[in-house]
């Protein structure tokens, strides 16, 4: 163990927590900010196909945090401080959406209207937040106008990614006319997305030398090409697939969301590849900012045999709820 | 005093932690309550489907209160005290990622199938999500409680660069004060599910006098909350010995002891007066607080004079203890008075049913208190003796914490009046007597009873 990088590991189990989380929480995030542009009786529906999971996707936030807090409890305090705010924002977000989600089925009548537009009010503010917060991060926390409205971009462009996400979901988990609006919803998204991914694929050399430096020499371009022109091939096949799908020519209900979860990947393998060895942009690395090794080693084992099982219920979970969205009921 | 943003980030945190502890509080006790009913099920009781639809509603809600006041949680140890990770997070880190590891991911995944998946697995399968449910809350609780626990008692480490460095595992998990905290822990969340059950079932039945699930929940109930009770008491009383052994400060406060004496006298009633160092209005029985702690009428106890200013305010410990244990000897008359009821075989009369109606959320009550009384018995230390809290807090300015507080409070009040509307709604509404859908009515019907 001793000649084992202990950093790095923590870092790359830090990365797949927080690409699990975008990707997971992403897809439900979604489905809450497109439920205002479906009628009422569609809403239900859209809710049901989230319902069996969404505590489970936002636990991974809870272990991409946690991880941060345990590997690198130096850059944890730094990070959050720094992002007090659009932290805050992003948790009462979450609180009003999640617990919108429970008491929208409880109650009848205005209070269910209520809770509806809460659930998506606080699924829309959380996007933007957390956008917002990965500006912070790829900015290295800088202050000024144009980092401001270079956040809020970030946060659109991630608000859009996230309806892409959950409007694809929805064209897997429904069906009819309901299914139909999905992939024109997610066909909005994915321009909202495309240039959200852009932006921030523009501004982060722009703004920072050490990153421009490693993509702009002609042999990292070269070497580098395929993810930028990959991410955009995604969004292509994205716009192509569910033009075909409501053209009828098509029967790939997944292959829009597959390729939604893809952008993600190739956008996160971007952002890590930019900001590596760095926790806070310049200041912070990996090293630097690491636990003792030997309460990395400690939590290292319960990793080794507790991830497997978690991933392992996980995709159980999900084969549970497999097939198109029906109503939810208790069972009683 | 309102710009003083380490007194703003105690009020955010302990705002916070305090609305989330009132519902896994609920939820570890109400996941074995439905792990029961699940396994009644298949007798083909009629009453069992109705309490469990009832109840894994309320579980929901109660469930998805407590995850997002966590999520919150697990970032304000960054946004409020990032002076406690950084000299700390060797062991707080680890203890906190094994709780999401082997607590939260099994919880909140089986949760999804525990609630809606019902006719989708087989009926073990289902049963099996429930107990890993409750299970989950439960081991949540051993390891937040062992930090917890860590922080008033701290062992197993060594200071190395002004930073805990984990040195025992052991050690830091079952520290001095954790078998006592985890155990008094656990049994408050079971009091304070009993009441909420015995509560709204008491309330169901002041409404709808033959409404059987009320009926039997409610006996099931009062007879756990009178055997519980007692064995709470003793309890606390050993926690408080442990408490005396390591944390004199917050005994001497507990009992408003300002100088030390011999043959302290046990307050039941005082003003404690800071000024003078002395209590004002004293009631008290000669003797009792000695004979309780050192089970020795003359016993010295030291006082808060001997701590050199650092020891916890009084006021809050002093009465936040007496309502705690206030609400103890109430839920004790409470609960062997229905047994005795149950006993003589006697019809519930109606005050009594509302008796228990008033108290459905007393166990939060309580449980608030005695937090209280623990966490601000530990200042000014955020752990105890080693590092102040003043040290552990953030240098976010005051405007920006009282901006958050402030939001974080209107929406937490919100969602308090709504929970208790809600659960109380769904009472009514489950009394009121809702047919089962035509599935389980004809599962019922068929088990041979």
């Amino acid at each position: 163990m001793t000649s084992l990088d202990l950093p790095f590991v923590f870092m790359v189990l830090m990365g797949l927590a927080m690409l699990a989380y975008v990707i997971l929480d992403g897809f439900d995030l979604g489905v809450g900010i497109l439920l205002p542009f479906a009628p009422r009786e569609e809403q239900d529906l859209m809710v049901s196909s989230i319902g069996p999971f969404w505590d489970a996707n936002e636990t991974w936030l809870v272990l991409g945090v946690g991880i941060l807090l345990v590997a690198f409890p130096h850059a944890h305090g730094v990070i959050l401080t720094a992002l007090y705010l659009p932290v805050a924002a992003m948790l009462i977000g979450l609180i009003v959406r999640g617990v919108a989600f429970e008491f929208r089925a409880k109650a009848t009548g205005w209070h269910r209207d209520l809770w509806n537009h809460l659930f998506s009010a606080g699924s829309l503010v959380a996007a933007l937040a957390q956008g917002i917060m990965l500006a912070g991060v790829v900015t290295g926390f800088a202050d000024g106008a144009k980092y401001t409205a270079f956040g809020w971009a970030v946060g659109a462009g991630l608000a859009g990614a996230y309806a892409l996400l959950g409007g694809t979901w929805l064209v897997i988990k429904c069906e009819g006319d309901l299914q139909r609006k999905s992939m024109a919803w997610s066909r909005y998204a994915a321009a909202f997305a495309a240039a959200g991914v852009a932006a921030i694929s523009l501004a982060m050399p722009y703004a920072n030398p050490g990153i421009y430096a490693k993509w702009f020499t002609a042999e990292n371009l070269v070497r580098l090409a395929p993810l930028p022109i990959l991410t955009a091939a995604a969004f292509v096949g994205i716009w192509i697939g569910l033009g075909r799908l409501l053209q009828g020519k098509s029967r790939k209900e997944w292959l829009p969301f597959v390729l939604a979860v893809w952008v993600f990947v190739f956008a996160f393998a971007g952002l890590a590849y930019s900001l590596y060895p760095y926790l806070v942009v310049d200041r912070m690395t990996i090293w630097q900012a690491a636990a003792a090794p030997a309460s990395l080693r400690f939590v290292l084992w319960g990793v080794i045999v507790v991830l497997p099982m978690i991933v392992g219920y996980t995709l159980f979970s999900y084969r549970v709820f497999w097939g198109k969205t029906r109503h939810l009921t208790y069972g009683a | 005093m309102l710009a003083d943003p380490l007194l703003l980030a105690r009020v955010q945190f302990g705002l916070n932690i305090g609305f989330h502890i009132l519902f896994p509080t609920i939820s570890i006790g109400l996941g074995w309550v439905l792990f029961y009913l699940r396994l009644r099920w298949s007798r083909g009781e009629a009453w069992v489907p109705h309490a469990y639809r009832l109840w894994v509603k309320i579980f929901a809600l109660t469930f998805a209160l407590g995850v997002v006041s966590g999520i919150t949680m697990s970032f304000q140890f960054g946004t409020n005290w990032p002076g406690f990770m950084q000299t700390a997070g060797n062991i707080a880190g680890p203890l906190l990622g094994y709780e999401v590891l082997t607590a939260f991911f099994l919880e909140a995944t089986f949760l999804g199938v525990m609630l809606f998946g019902k006719d989708r697995v087989a009926p073990w399968l289902h049963t099996l999500s429930s107990f890993l449910v409750a299970f989950g809350t439960t081991v949540s609780a051993f390891w937040i409680l062992a930090l917890n626990s860590w922080m008033h008692t701290p062992q197993g480490y060594e200071i190395i660069d002004g930073q805990f460095h984990a040195k025992d595992w052991i050690a830091i998990i079952f520290n001095p004060s954790f078998p006592y905290r985890l155990t008094h822990m656990l049994i408050a969340s079971a009091l304070t599910t009993s009441f909420v059950v015995i509560g709204i079932s008491a309330f169901q039945l002041l409404r709808n006098r033959t409404w059987e699930p009320a009926q039997r929940l409610l006996k099931t109930m009062v007879v756990v909350a009178a055997v519980l009770t007692p064995v709470q008491i003793f309890v606390g009383d050993l926690h408080g010995l442990n408490t005396l052994e390591h944390q004199p400060a917050k005994i001497a406060a507990i009992e408003g002891i300002w100088h030390t004496e011999r043959g302290a006298p046990l307050l039941l009633f005082a003003l404690p007066n800071k000024a003078e160092q002395r209590n004002d209005f004293a009631v008290g029985v000669p003797k009792g607080a000695s004979l309780i702690l050192r089970h020795d009428a003359e016993a010295e106890l030291v006082g808060l004079s001997a701590f050199d200013g650092k020891h916890p305010p009084v006021m809050p410990l002093f009465f936040g203890f007496r309502l705690m244990v206030g609400i103890g000897v109430l839920m004790l008359g409470l609960a062997w008075l229905g047994v005795w009821q149950l006993v003589r075989k006697r019809e519930w009369p109606r005050w009594q049913l509302r008796a228990y109606a008033a108290m459905t959320f007393s166990g939060w009550v309580a449980t608030l208190a005695g937090w209280i009384v623990t966490e601000v018995g530990r200042q000014p230390y955020v752990i105890q003796g080693l590092l102040t809290t003043a040290d552990a807090a953030s240098k976010v300015p005051a405007a920006s914490i009282g901006l958050t507080l402030a939001a974080y409070a209107v929406v937490y009040g919100l969602l308090i009046v709504s929970f208790m509307v809600v659960v109380t709604q769904l009472a009514i509404k489950e009394a009121a007597g809702e047919k089962l859908p035509p599935s389980v009515a004809e599962e019922m019907a068929t088990v041979p009873s």
